[in-house]
């Protein structure tokens, strides 16, 4: 269990000024929940988690780990990183060049208060690294593994202290496509079967959305939005959210009025348009209607009898293999659509956009922060490779 | 392009060879001859015998030894001690001393020997002479003129370097790397020990071995400290081989290609070590944020030490130079001292002739020298690395080698060379241009490759497609292009060839002499006061010329 209420932690930038990292953040990770911190790069999830390993000192706040405080402002309390009962794995890795595999992994042990029989030691490292796929490498040099060795590694010697909680710090983004969508599901399968409490800290939403049970999107210091990731990803409650997770069309536009529960009618460029809604929104005021690529849907002929259809012309259309990413004009608008790739399109052609009213959602238009991997066409969720990093 | 092509590196590569390659065959077949220029030659082996046969040498090569080592090990444990200090724990005021630990770097060896004499000394020392008054003591605590004194003279001068070097070690090693063995359950004293240590020791190993090496080839505080406390070492050996009457050329030569052995081994071992380690390394081309260990209470010790090293080692030697150059004669701080304070020394400097004529020699060596090295080596440079001919790396391996030469084998090569050679050279500054040129050309090399690297192959190409000749490309392209490399090349070579002492001293006479070299004699004949005033105009001139070269070159809008 972790628990972390209220974390406060600046640093002094290039000029002295002083950035609040984290500002006011609360959370609670419940008993063998895999909990993800995600969002861009400097929106201090790497923070809160250094906080809570102890790595950095907060400014205030507190923060509570397996049923021992081992920070607070209010009673100055204060453990050092190496007392808690924490496993951590690094960005880096951070194994040690100068030992072996099996050193490596049974330095938390050699290190730690309690004394181990050799016999002992031998066998917590066995059975770490067979935790991880890595029996048998024991005398090995840990710089003769490959990158992805080297993560489980990394893993092993976090687990085999048996700590209370498990803290991840982007443990995956130093591995290749492949090698990492398998890593994510071994990495999944060994935190259920051991159900210990992980805390993930990520800017990949693939993996906080395949790995969690639990997501918090950050975003300049606080968290945005809290939920299963199927509800982060179906009901984003803000603009940034929605702009983050998946790709997503965006159209701006003006409330015009509610129609019944959770429902209502957007003006926008494109016409009239109907949507859900996460809050009261109060009419009149600036909104932004989000669709994703998938929910789109689109018609040769003029389709009738239903709602939200736009005539459009068809700017490109890419086959992706899996299906075809088509870009539709709509006026002054873009959409881009996914389409199976039995549909016969060409540049140029006049289609009719359905945009399901199940699938817009109705969200406060907001300044966003500038930061890379929060535009639709980077946050490609089918190729990696055009992602930020 | 076409003749250029073929020319340049042909003329480069017989530059190299005449400057590099060329002195160390004498020296050779010096070694192996009776006597210098011989109108016949026959081949002996006299001078090994001379040379190794006897067991006086062998004391020699144990002082060398244990000179060697000592200020090493010292040099390297204050170093790496400071260097952790400063980059990873929270010791107060720590920021501030990174630049005052650099500082010595300006203290030429002669002057630092000659201070540290002022300081130590069993008979009039002032350190000596304030611990005898305050603790009551009836004789000196400390005499520099011993192998102790040697060893911490020697390994004080090299601090800075072993900082330098112990601080960049620390900034490239991955913090997580501690961070993970902190997560892993181990404190500050057991990640010191089994993790940042234990990483460090490839490195240090490297930095021990630069360090071994340059003591060994160190003459400044053999020829000050040494001689004076009959403590000969291997570097004194061969300077009182040449020094003695009629010089011993033969046995001189024979000493020297042992040490230049040694040193090359030294040399060898230690690129061979630090490909090594590179191999070695984790590298996560990441911007490392270094981590700091709370030292508690403890950091004021970290402070306490840090002040005392600023104080005694940085500090004092620049103080006690500067007070004894306002004194006619040598004189304990005290009251009646103060009103013996007057200009008298350096109103002297002015009318003494042969201190103009010394200011002069160093002045123009050191700026022909820089120039001169550092065109050669931006040359040099180009054709190892742009040219693409075959075998061009040699010119590398040429331009390397005088790294693995100690100064005064190089001054007895020359000897050897030019006494000999139809270029009537020998007693001039142009045999010590030569020497500077061909001491300096390893750092040369590394400043002019680091930036030649950079320029890009299509800036050349489009200046050829321009219509500008190989020569007017070189000259209005690459070169602009390589001078903030070429500027910090410059003022570096500037700056060791201004105060160069171990090779000067075999090849500067009368006419050719430079200020080392002046300040070495006079100190020699017991001017003590004369030679501070001397130090002390040497240091500002250094000062001055490099703050000027500093503004001159940011004006027109190069960064060093």
């Amino acid at each position: 269990m972790i628990e972390v209420t209220s974390l406060v932690k600046t640093f002094s930038d290039r000029h002295s000024d002083r950035v609040k990292a984290v500002d006011h953040v609360s959370f609670k990770i419940e008993e063998g929940r895999f909990y993800t911190l995600l969002g861009p790069s400097g929106c201090g999830k790497t923070t809160t988690l250094r906080c809570i390993a102890g790595l950095e000192k907060p400014d205030s706040g507190e923060v509570e780990v397996a049923g021992t405080m081992v920070y607070s402002s209010t009673t100055g309390a204060f453990v050092p990183a190496y007392r808690r009962a924490i496993g951590m794995v690094f960005q880096s890795y951070a194994i040690w060049p100068h030992l072996t595999v099996f050193e490596n992994v049974a330095f938390p042990l050699r290190v730690g208060k309690q004394r181990y029989s050799a016999e002992e030691m031998r066998r917590k490292v066995q059975n770490a690294l067979e935790l991880v796929e890595l029996g048998g490498l024991e005398s090995r040099m840990a710089t003769q593994l490959s990158g992805g060795q080297q993560q489980r590694l990394a893993l092993a010697r976090a687990l085999v202290r048996e700590p209370q909680v498990l803290l991840l710090d982007e443990p995956l983004s130093n591995l290749d496509a492949k090698l990492r969508e398998r890593m994510r599901v071994e990495l999944r399968e060994l935190q259920r079967r051991l159900r210990i409490t992980t805390l993930y800290v990520t800017h990949d939403q693939i993996e906080a959305l395949s790995m969690s049970n639990v997501i918090a999107v950050m975003s300049a210091g606080v968290i945005v939005q809290e939920g299963p990731p199927r509800e982060i990803y179906m009901h984003p409650k803000t603009q940034f959210v929605a702009q983050f997770i998946g790709s997503t069309n965006q159209l701006a536009g003006r409330m015009r009025g509610l129609q019944g529960e959770g429902a209502c009618q957007v003006e926008t460029d494109v016409g009239k348009l109907s949507c859900g809604m996460a809050k009261d929104i109060p009419v009149g005021s600036e909104v932004v209607v989000v669709v994703r690529p998938e929910n789109v849907i689109l018609h040769t002929g003029k389709p009738s009898g239903v709602e939200n259809v736009v005539e459009g012309k068809v700017t490109t259309v890419m086959f992706l293999g899996e299906y075809l990413d088509c870009t539709i004009e709509l006026g002054r608008n873009v959409v881009r659509t996914h389409q199976p790739h039995s549909l016969q399109l060409r540049r140029g052609d006049a289609v009719w956009v359905e945009l399901p009213s199940s699938g817009c959602l109705a969200l406060s238009a907001e300044e966003l922060p500038i930061a890379g991997g929060i535009q639709p066409d980077t946050s490609d969720t089918k190729n990696p490779r055009l992602q930020p990093d | 392009m076409r003749d250029p092509a073929l020319l340049i590196p042909l003329v480069g590569a017989a530059l190299l060879i005449y400057l590099a390659v060329l002195p160390l065959f004498v020296l050779v077949l010096g070694s192996f001859q009776v006597e210098v220029a011989p109108r016949q030659f026959a081949l002996t082996l006299q001078n090994y015998l001379a040379a190794y046969a006897s067991p006086y040498t062998y004391s020699t090569f144990r002082n060398s030894l244990v000179f060697a080592s000592g200020s090493a090990l010292l040099a390297f444990a204050l170093g790496t001690t400071l260097a952790w200090l400063v980059e990873r724990t929270n010791t107060p005021l720590r920021l501030v001393f990174i630049p005052i630990a650099v500082v010595p770097l300006i203290l030429p060896g002669v002057l630092e020997s000659i201070a540290w004499i002022f300081l130590l000394s069993p008979k009039f020392g002032y350190l000596n002479v304030a611990l005898m008054s305050l603790l009551g003591l009836e004789s000196a605590p400390f005499n520099v003129f011993s192998i102790g004194g040697m060893i911490w003279v020697q390994a004080v001068g090299q601090v800075p370097l072993a900082f330098l070097m112990m601080v960049a070690a620390f900034k490239s090693m991955d913090p997580s790397l501690e961070e993970s063995a902190m997560m892993s359950g181990a404190g500050t004293w057991q990640t010191l020990r089994r993790v940042t240590l234990r990483l460090l020791m490839p490195t240090s190993a490297s930095v021990l071995l630069i360090l071994l090496v340059r003591s060994l080839e160190a003459f400044e505080i053999p020829a000050l400290i040494g001689i004076p406390a009959r403590i000969f070492v291997y570097t004194s050996e061969i300077f009182l081989a040449y020094n003695e009457y009629p010089p011993d050329y033969g046995r001189g030569a024979a000493l020297a290609i042992g040490l230049l052995l040694l040193s090359a081994a030294g040399v060898w071992l230690y690129t061979r070590g630090t490909r090594e380690s590179e191999r070695f390394q984790t590298v996560t081309g990441k911007a490392f944020r270094p981590r700091q260990f709370d030292l508690g209470l403890w950091r004021w010790a970290g402070f306490g030490f840090l002040a005392l090293y600023f104080v005694v080692v940085v500090l004092l030697p620049f103080l006690v130079l500067l007070w004894a150059s306002f004194l006619p004669f040598f004189a304990t701080p005290n009251l009646q001292a103060l009103k013996l304070l007057s200009f008298d020394n350096y109103n002297y400097l002015f009318q003494f002739a042969p201190f103009s004529g010394a200011m002069k020699n160093s002045i123009i060596l050191a700026f022909l020298s820089g120039s001169v090295a550092m065109l050669l080596t931006s040359l040099i440079a180009w054709i190892v690395y742009k040219s693409h001919l075959p075998g061009a790396w040699a010119l590398d391996f040429l331009a390397f080698l005088p790294v693995a030469v100690p100064g005064i084998v190089l001054g007895m090569a020359l000897i050897l060379l030019y006494v000999a050679f139809p270029l009537p050279i020998y007693g001039t500054i142009w045999l010590l241009l030569i020497a500077y040129v061909t001491k300096y050309l390893p750092y040369g090399m590394r400043a002019a490759s680091g930036s030649i690297i950079q320029v890009h192959r299509e800036l050349e190409e489009a200046a050829a497609a321009s219509g500008a000749s190989w020569w007017q490309t070189f000259k209005r392209v690459t070169l602009p292009l390589l001078r903030p490399g070429f500027v910090a090349g410059w003022i570096y070579i500037f700056i060791v060839s201004f105060r160069e002492f171990s090779t000067s001293i075999l090849l500067a006479t009368g006419e050719s002499r430079v200020l080392s070299i002046l300040l070495f004699t006079m100190f020699e004949q017991g001017q003590v006061t004369v030679v501070a005033a001397i130090g002390v105009v040497m240091i500002l001139t250094l000062l001055t010329i490099v703050a000027v070269f500093y503004k001159v070159s940011g004006r027109v809008g190069i960064q060093p």
